[in-house]
C-alpha cells in the first residue's frame, strides 16, 4: 500500500527529521519527496511505501500525531487511490 | 507522483470546504426472515442484521481514517417491512420497527430506514397494518426511519394512501409533540420511489435487489460552491463545465469508498448516489450555490433555472465518474437541514409555493419543511398530492417530509438538531382542500405511461 504523507506549517529547523525518524521506526519506506516554501509556510510532500510496516494504518496516524502536535505542523497520511481517483481519468 | 496542486487541492476541499461522504448504506434483504409467527420473524430479523452489518461501521472508520476522507454516516435499509410483516397474524407491526431498532443500535449505524409500505397501487393486508403502526413506530424507536410509496409514473396516484398519510402525519406528529413532532422528520412519502436509495429518511432495500449491497451517497456543496466563486459575471456555460468538472471528482471518491466498502464486507456495489447533499453546517449549502450564480437570496425569480443547471450538471459530471449511479442522484433542497434555505425562508425570500417549483428539476421534493401544528391533515394530503403529481408526470421522484409542529406556528422556529437542523414554521395556504381529498380512489397513470 502506498500513501501521500503532507506536512504543512511554519517552517522551522528539523520538520523532515522528525518526520522519517518516525516512518524509519514504522519501516515505511519514503519513495519520493516534494517540498516548497509558500510565503514561510512550509509544504512538503512525500509518497511513501507502507507494505512492508510494522504496525497498523490506525497507529501510523497516533505516531504522526505526536509529530505533529511536537513540531506545530499539520500531518495527514492518506492512501495514495484517493488522489490517483480524483485527479486521473 | 501525483503534482503537488492536486494533492493540496484535494486537501483544501477535505478540510476547508467540507468534503465527505455522506453515508455508506448497507442494503439487506428480509425476505428470509418472514414467519408465520411475529417473535420468531422478529428474531431473525435481529439475528440477520447484527450479523451481515456486524462491521459496517468498523470498516466505515477503518477507509476514514486511510484515505482521510470523513464518512459521515453508516446506515442500513431493509426489505420493506409491509412484505415481511405480513405473513403473520398480528394486527400492529411496531414489534417489528422495535426489533429493528434495536438491531441497529447493536451495530451502531445512525439511522436504519424500510419501516416501508409499496401502496401506489393499493393495499394489501399488510401494508394497511404498516401504515396505521407507523405513527407508534416512529415515536417508540429512535433510528428507524419510515417511508411510503403513493404513486408513480407507470401506477398513478393513489389517492385513498394520499389522504390517509395525511392523517398519519399528524398523529406521528402528536405522539412526538414533546420533541417538536421529530418523528415526522423520520417519515418520507413517495412518488417513484427508488430501491437503492442510499439516504435516509426515504432509504428501503427494494424487492428486486440483491441479498447484501453497498450503495454510497456523496456530498459536497461547499466544494460546488467554492469551485464556482471565482466565476463571477461569467457565462453560465462555464458556470456548468466548472460544476461538471466538481461533480467528477466528488463522485470518484464515492466510487472509491463504495468499492473499498462492499469489498471489506463482502458485499456487492451497488450504486454511487449523485446528489448533493447539504448539512446544516455553514458552508455546506446548496442554497448558497444557488446564490453564488448571482441570486441575492435563494427563492428569488431565478431560482427554479439555477437549480435545473446545478441539477444537470452534477449528473453530466458524476456519471462517468462511477460504474454503477443510481439512487436519487440530484440535489437536495432539505429547508431544515441547510443553512442558506433557513435564511431564505427567515427573510421571506423562500415559500413553499417556490419550493414546490424547485422540487421540479431536483430529484428530491418537500423536504425536512416545518409548518403550524394546527395544519389540517387534508391540507398535508393536498400537499403529497401536489408533490406525487409533480412526480409522476415528469417520471422522476419526488416526496415530501413535512412536520406539523404541535403548538408552533408561523414566526417560530423548531430546533431537531444534529443534521436534522432548525426549521422556521412555513405558513400554507389557509384555503381548504377537504372535499378534494374526501373523494379518494386514484388518480389513473399518466399517457407518459404507456411507453411500450
Amino acid at each position: 500500500m502506498r500513501a501521500i504523507l503532507t506536512v504543512i506549517g511554519k517552517d522551522k529547523v528539523g520538520i523532515i527529521a522528525s518526520v522519517s525518524g518516525v516512518l524509519a521506526k514504522l519501516n515505511i519506506n519514503i519513495m519520493d519527496i516534494n517540498q516548497t516554501i509558500l510565503q514561510e509556510y512550509f509544504t512538503m510532500i512525500m509518497l511513501v511505501d507502507c507494505s512492508n510496516m510494522s504496525s497498523s494504518f490506525e497507529q501510523i496516524k497516533t505516531e504522526l500525531k505526536k509529530v505533529s502536535e511536537d513540531i506545530g505542523m499539520d500531518i495527514r497520511i492518506q492512501r495514495e487511490e484517493i488522489f490517483d481517483s480524483m485527479h486521473k481519468i | 507522483m501525483i503534482n503537488q496542486g492536486e494533492i493540496l487541492s484535494t486537501i483544501k476541499m477535505i478540510e476547508s470546504e467540507n468534503l465527505d461522504v455522506r453515508t455508506i448504506t448497507m442494503g439487506l434483504s428480509l425476505r428470509d426472515c418472514v414467519d408465520t409467527d411475529a417473535k420468531k420473524s422478529c428474531e431473525k430479523i435481529i439475528s440477520k442484521i447484527t450479523s451481515y452489518a456486524k462491521n459496517l461501521v468498523k470498516t466505515g472508520e477503518d477507509i476514514e481514517a486511510e484515505y482521510g476522507i470523513p464518512i459521515v454516516n453508516k446506515r442500513i435499509s431493509v426489505t420493506p417491512i409491509s412484505l415481511i410483516a405480513e405473513s403473520s397474524d398480528i394486527k400492529n407491526y411496531v414489534c417489528f420497527a422495535k426489533a429493528l431498532d434495536k438491531a441497529a443500535k447493536e451495530v451502531g449505524v445512525d439511522f436504519l430506514g424500510g419501516f416501508s409500505a409499496l401502496v401506489e397501487k393499493g393495499f394489501s393486508r399488510g401494508d394497511k397494518i404498516l401504515l396505521d403502526s407507523i405513527p407508534e413506530a416512529l415515536a417508540e424507536t429512535d433510528v428507524v426511519c419510515s417511508s411510503v410509496n403513493v404513486a408513480g409514473t407507470k401506477e398513478g396516484i393513489n389517492m385513498d394512501a394520499v389522504k390517509l398519510m395525511g392523517q398519519i402525519i399528524k398523529k406521528t406528529a402528536s405522539l412526538t409533540k414533546n420533541h417538536g413532532g421529530i418523528g415526522c422528520a423520520k417519515l418520507v412519502v413517495f412518488s417513484n420511489a427508488v430501491p437503492d436509495n442510499p439516504f435516509m429518511a426515504g432509504a428501503f432495500h427494494g424487492i428486486g435487489e440483491g441479498e447484501c449491497v453497498i450503495n454510497v451517497g456523496v456530498s459536497g456543496p461547499g466544494v460546488v460552491r467554492s469551485a464556482i466563486k471565482g466565476l463571477k459575471g461569467l457565462p453560465f456555460d462555464q458556470i456548468s463545465e466548472t460544476i461538471k468538472k466538481t461533480a467528477f471528482k466528488i463522485t470518484r471518491v464515492g466510487q472509491l469508498v463504495a468499492k473499498e466498502a462492499s469489498e471489506r464486507l463482502n458485499a456487492s456495489f451497488g450504486i454511487v448516489d449523485l446528489s448533493l447533499a447539504p448539512t446544516p453546517a455553514v458552508g455546506d449549502s446548496v442554497a448558497r450555490i444557488l446564490e453564488e450564480m448571482g441570486l441575492s437570496t435563494c427563492g428569488t425569480h431565478g431560482t427554479t433555472a439555477a437549480l435545473a443547471l446545478l441539477n444537470d450538471a452534477v449528473k453530466k459530471g458524476g456519471v462517468m465518474a462511477s460504474s454503477h449511479v443510481g439512487g436519487l442522484s440530484g440535489a437536495f433542497i432539505p429547508v431544515s437541514e441547510d443553512e442558506g434555505m433557513i435564511a431564505a425562508v427567515k427573510k421571506g425570500s423562500l415559500s413553499l409555493d417556490k419550493l414546490e417549483a424547485m422540487t421540479c428539476v431536483c430529484s428530491v421534493g418537500l423536504d425536512m419543511i416545518a409548518v403550524p401544528g394546527h395544519t389540517p391533515a387534508e391540507t398535508i394530503s393536498a400537499i403529497i398530492a401536489d408533490e406525487a403529481a409533480i412526480g409522476m408526470i415528469n417520471s422522476k421522484t419526488t416526496a415530501v417530509r413535512i412536520i406539523p409542529v404541535p403548538g408552533k406556528d408561523v414566526g417560530d422556529t423548531v430546533e431537531f438538531g444534529g443534521l436534522l437542523g432548525t426549521a422556521p414554521i412555513m405558513p400554507y395556504n389557509k384555503e381548504s382542500s377537504v372535499d378534494f381529498i374526501n373523494r379518494g380512489g386514484k388518480i389513473p397513470a399518466p399517457i407518459q405511461a404507456l411507453k411500450n
